[in-house]
């Protein structure tokens, strides 16, 4: 038996949670960027806004609904993504922490699932303000759907389980589109209605060794799932992270050289901070740089350069020094360029830290670890980017807009939310 | 001879969620004559974290700032910190960030026989009447002010 907990209109309600005003007004939240419309709160749901489009396209229609548009706030959902986890596991340790929103947990041996899913999501909605979803079943895809069914039916109260009559799970997946269940993408969906498969019913109606040998072993998978086969386990321990990788669209394009390197300096800058926060250390520096796949083609670049360490480093100005270096080997002239990436490889955990018989000439490591957590430090307290090496520019025109930033309410002293005493 | 002191703590560590960094007071076990070994190192017990003091549960834990003078005579004023803690039950005479009027402000909460107020702490400012329990929407329960003396 596996439940999925689910946070409803996740971005949204995080904003609403300190902004009390926006309860039952239309909420949208935008991309890196604000290029897009990346969540929506139900009401914005209503009004038809739909998913993923460009902010512009709906300007109208945002100011008729009088819509309140955020920017991307990830740091305040970070901090609350992770609330409502350490929330989750006090129910139980066997936890899959799916996205940032979604978590499967084993709910196998309980009594009574469906009163234990109501138990949680009142808990986290007390604890956290955030409003959840719980939908069980015997496989992580039938909970998957117990979800979506217990978030479109205010009747269910939030909590959904696929019961055990068959008759009754058949009526719901024959209600259901085959391109709703989890892992079956558009494109699948429209190949399997091809062949006349429409519905989650149809889906698991068909026979499985057919299924696998026209279409994937994952496709069959998905098929056993729907008729109650548990074929995917829970994955509790997130993989090793094998890269770092920071890269962004510039705000607008670039051509000079300078503004490219003080983006590239500040997106190692960045990496080498997320390095010495998980206490790794890379060995390993590679940077791209390219302008637009839909420039005509004369205009048309993309390129990358790597550069190896002789020894692991989590040093900001050797890792800036690096990707500049990169930089310079890949960068031509008069090339409108859009984007630009920093990519750290061959991380290593810092406490297991070999030294090197060729250590790298002018660095005094205990001196740059003084330093380094010195910089982290001051940034910890004071906000990001209190402190900051010279070469990451001072206009910085590349830099992502996100001019409707709601404050890091959860992460930063000078953001605390205000109330009137 | 030195006086010698020593501070027993339990040894600090951040949040176990990771919300907030630990905010650790740097504990020196003894005062030492130069060149001797303290007889109070083997007893070091790393550093006191103020967090596990005020917080007891980090995932329901927010901290807040206050932003007027209505609770002054509860010791609140205005710029001080609030420690809310969302998962304490809002009982009557509990400090609580109620909303109002769709703003977080803190307010004394009154609920005996049936009747619900908020009360401020200033003569100045009349209580609120609310009528239901249906309108009375609170956020969370204060559990520490924090005053800065600086």
């Amino acid at each position: 038996m596996f439940a999925l907990v689910d946070v409803n209109n996740f971005y949204a309600s995080c904003e609403r949670l300190f902004e009390p005003r926006l309860e039952g007004r239309p909420v949208v939240v935008l991309s890196n960027n604000d290029g897009c419309i990346i969540a929506r709160s139900q009401e914005a749901k209503d009004l038809g806004i739909p998913m993923g489009i460009a902010m512009h396209k709906v300007k109208g229609a945002l100011k008729r609904g009088q819509v309140h548009v955020y920017s991307s706030n990830y740091a305040l959902y970070g901090d609350m993504s992770g609330r409502v986890i350490s929330v989750l596991r006090r129910f139980t340790p066997y936890l899959e922490v799916y996205s940032i929103d979604e978590s499967f947990l084993d709910f196998g041996g309980f009594a009574d699932p469906a009163a234990y899913g109501h138990e949680i999501k009142d808990t986290v909605y007390r604890w956290t303000g955030l409003p959840v979803s719980v939908g069980i079943g015997v496989t992580k895809t039938l909970a998957k759907i117990a979800n979506r069914i217990a978030k479109k039916d205010p009747a269910l109260n939030g909590v959904f389980l696929i019961p055990d009559d068959s008759r009754h799970v058949d009526t719901l997946l024959g209600a259901l589109p085959a391109g709703a269940v989890w892992g079956i993408g558009r494109r699948l969906a429209a190949r399997l209605k091809k062949i006349g498969i429409a519905t989650a019913l149809d889906l698991k109606n068909a026979g499985p060794t057919f299924i696998r040998a026209r279409f994937s072993v994952v496709v069959e998978r998905t098929v056993l799932e729907l008729r109650g086969t548990p074929c995917l386990a829970l994955e509790m321990t997130a993989p090793a992270q094998k890269g770092i990788i920071v890269s962004r669209g510039f705000a607008r394009r670039l051509t000079d050289y300078c503004g490219i390197e003080a983006a590239v300096a500040t997106y190692a800058s960045r990496a080498a901070e997320k390095l010495r926060r998980q206490n790794l250390a890379t060995n390993k520096l590679t940077v791209t740089l390219r302008t637009s796949p839909f420039d005509p083609p004369h205009r048309r670049y993309a390129s990358a350069a790597g550069f190896v360490f002789p020894e692991v480093t989590s040093d900001t100005p050797e890792i800036i020094g690096a990707a500049c270096r990169c930089l310079k080997g890949i960068f031509r002239p008069g090339l409108p360029y859009q984007k630009a990436g920093v990519f750290l490889d061959g991380l290593e955990d810092t406490a297991a830290r070999q030294q090197s018989l060729f250590p790298a000439a002018g660095i005094d490591r205990d001196k740059s670890r003084a330093l380094m957590k010195a910089v982290d430090r001051i940034n910890a307290d004071w906000g990001r980017d209190t402190v900051r090496f010279a070469v990451t520019g001072t206009q910085r025109p590349w830099a992502m807009k996100q001019s409707r930033k709601s404050p890091c309410y959860t992460t930063r002293w000078a953001d605390l939310k205000l109330v009137g005493g | 001879m030195p006086s010698d002191v020593v501070i027993r703590g339990r040894a600090g560590g951040g949040a176990a969620d990771g919300t907030h960094a630990p905010s650790a007071l740097p504990l020196f076990a003894a005062t030492v004559q130069a060149g001797f070994p303290s007889p109070a190192d083997d007893y070091l017990e790393g550093a006191i974290d103020l967090n596990e003091h005020l917080i007891r549960r980090p995932a329901a834990t927010f901290f807040l700032r206050v932003l007027g003078d209505s609770m002054t005579a509860a010791g609140i004023h205005s710029g001080d910190l609030l420690i809310v803690d969302r998962s304490v039950h809002p009982g009557d005479g509990k400090i609580v960030i109620a909303v109002i009027d769709g703003e977080l402000a803190v307010k004394r909460l009154y609920r005996r026989r049936g009747r619900i107020r908020l009360l401020a702490e200033n003569p100045r400012y009349p209580p609120i009447d609310i009528n239901d329990e249906q309108n009375l929407h609170i956020w969370g329960v204060v559990v520490h002010a924090i005053h800065s003396f600086t």
